[in-house]
């Protein structure tokens, strides 16, 4: 049978630091995906949209860098975009505190194991430009 | 129709499907793709994407919730979120070379399998299988409240448990969905992990799971500010009164009513793959 020992107390103090990491992460990103929305839809509502065809979205917001250009000067689609990435990037950043957890409680083994999730994240945001 | 039209329609329709989703405990996602693609007529990789964002903001708006019952492992879940992301990455690069009706149609089969498992409670399993050595040395095993009782569990199979999580990443990939179900069923059928645990769990590794698929389908530019928007606000917005609404909802009534409507989209969604309507 299981000792006591096994049973990670420590883990509850965890768990409630990323919760609150979570749903901090996506109260702001609601707000911000709100705010771009009613700047978009204020300026451009009444023009119509075409989704019935794929055409895929222009790098002005695919990349991060140029999102991030897009909102300094106050464009409402690369603001919602934002949003949208900071909400994506949310359960990333949950994972880099588990890193940094998994250290302070010097379990390696889970240390690597969040570095590996880590890295396969940021792969998929990072890796392959759009083609 | 113009763009606020739209938003206001798909954000009222994305709100009740969230609603629905978060009461029924089937995610609203799930019939997002679908409304898109049918009733708006919207690029199925566009409907892929908007949803996959909207699973996110879901998973952690009641992410917090969970962990304050103290059931999730978070040893278990990040462990299969190795399995989980790879295979939202395959799954995501699947998708951008898989036709739209191939799509709609694979769609539309998980929606019926979905419909029947929701329908179907699972029991909680007498473990019959061998504790796998592979959980003691990953840490995996651990203790959840029963009855206010810290009561320690064991873990099992853990490789078929690990594969079939590629599997659930795959289709999350692929489909724009948080594919709880998937997981739900690895843990429970394969590891055999406590009902309450895999549940909270995998709802962990939901939000993780979509976020690595959303990184793909950004990058190659299928996440649409201007869909997401009222999908992504609507879904969160029903999936958070519908939490409150949890304990007083008649849920299994609901439940059999939620099932019957995702059955309909599926087969909606492949007669429609077939005759070649998206």
């Amino acid at each position: 049978m299981l000792g006591p020992h096994t049973i990670p107390e420590d883990d509850r103090v965890l768990d409630r630091y990323i919760g609150m990491i979570l749903r901090t992460g996506m109260l702001v990103s609601a707000v911000i995906i709100l705010f771009g929305g009613i700047l978009f839809l204020a300026r451009q509502g009444a023009n119509a949209p075409n989704f019935k065809q794929f055409h895929g979205e222009p790098r002005q917001l695919t990349s991060v860098r140029l999102v991030v250009g897009g909102v300094i000067h106050g464009e409402a689609l690369p603001i919602i975009q934002f949003g949208l990435l900071l909400l994506i990037a949310t359960p990333i950043s949950r994972v880099i505190f588990a890193v940094a957890a998994f250290a302070w409680e010097r379990d390696y083994l889970y240390v690597a194991i969040s570095l590996a999730v880590l890295l396969v994240l940021l792969y998929s945001l990072f890796g392959f430009k759009s083609s | 129709m113009n763009f606020l039209e739209f938003s206001i329609i798909v954000g009222v329709a994305s709100l009740l499907a969230g609603f629905l989703g978060s009461l029924t405990g089937l995610g609203g996602g799930v019939v997002v793709v679908p409304l898109l693609a049918l009733a708006f007529g919207v690029d199925i990789h566009y409907a892929i994407g908007a949803s996959l964002v909207s699973v996110i903001a879901t998973s952690s708006g009641s992410a917090a919730a969970y962990l304050r019952e103290g059931f999730s492992n978070i040893r278990i879940g990040m462990f299969l979120e190795i399995a989980t992301t790879t295979g939202a990455i395959f799954g995501a690069f699947l998708a951008t070379n898989t036709p739209t009706k191939a799509i709609a149609v694979i769609f539309g089969l998980m929606l019926l399998a979905s419909a029947i498992t929701s329908s179907v409670r699972l029991k909680e399993r007498v473990t019959d299988k061998p504790v796998d050595p592979l959980a003691k040395s990953l840490r995996l095993n651990g203790a959840y409240p029963v009855d206010g009782v810290k009561t320690p569990y064991t873990v099992r199979r853990v490789p078929l448990g690990f594969g079939l999580m590629f599997g659930a990443g795959t289709l999350s990939g692929l489909l724009g969905i948080g594919s709880g179900a998937v997981k739900v069923l690895a843990m429970d059928e394969a590891m055999q992990v406590p009902f309450k645990v895999s549940t909270t769990t995998s709802n962990f590794m939901i939000g993780v799971t979509a976020a690595a698929s959303a990184g793909v389908y950004l990058s190659r530019g299928y996440i649409d500010p201007a869909i997401a928007m009222p999908v992504t606000l609507g879904v969160l917005a029903g999936s958070l009164i519908g939490a409150r609404f949890l304990v007083r909802a008649k849920v299994k009534v609901m439940r059999l009513i939620f099932a019957a409507v995702i059955a309909l989209l599926g087969l909606e969604m492949i007669y429609s793959g077939f005759t070649g309507r998206l």
